[in-house]
């Protein structure tokens, strides 16, 4: 959800920046391409299906068509041992929490 | 000279056929015509309200044997 979110807004023109953190940082790293999130209730199953685009290509598609920015919570970066680089889209700076949310004070944020 | 291109979203669901919609209009001229095929019933609405946010034309959308067929000319 959260990448169809930022993909569909970040096409249509809004400023968009994405903070990974938590769970959802380490199905980023490069060497877990192959990694597939846990399904989450019973919509999981339905959206797994063929068709429904991945979120990753989503994420990407959000950095290339829309400009969107893609930031990693620099505590999850730590705990993960990896950096930036590590990461297989195109990722900005490591960011910190505080920091992320001075930035979009003046926006919208939308949780997952 | 302007172009009309097909973009074939056929059995992929939201947002999948916008997102293709949306990379071919990255790369269409000013002027150009895309049909965007779709059988995804929420991407007939939703798409239609992208091209107006955005500021393209909306030629028409059709439903033809389940299929949509959504015109738009890229405008700017």
């Amino acid at each position: 959800m959260a990448a169809m979110v930022a993909s569909v807004a970040a096409a249509s023109g809004s400023e968009v920046s994405v903070f990974f953190s938590m769970n959802a940082l380490q199905f980023l790293v490069k060497e877990n391409s192959t990694l597939v999130p846990p399904k989450e209730g019973a919509f999981g199953d339905l959206i797994g299906v063929e068709g429904v685009p991945e979120f990753r290509v989503l994420f990407e598609q959000a950095a290339e068509l829309g400009d969107a920015k893609l930031l990693a919570c620099s505590m999850a970066l730590d705990l993960l041992k990896v950096s930036p680089d590590d990461l297989m889209l195109e990722f900005g700076p490591a960011t910190g929490l505080t920091r992320f949310l001075s930035d979009a004070e003046d926006g919208k944020i939308v949780s997952f | 000279m302007s172009e009309e291109k097909i973009v074939d979203a056929r059995n992929t669901f939201c947002p999948g056929p916008l997102m293709e919609l949306i990379s071919f209009m990255k790369r269409a001229g000013v002027g150009d015509q895309l049909e965007l095929l779709s059988t995804d019933a929420g991407s007939a609405n939703d798409v239609p309200e992208w091209i107006s946010k955005v500021g393209h034309e909306l030629v028409s959308n059709e439903k033809i044997d389940d299929v949509w067929h959504i015109k738009v000319r890229k405008i700017k």
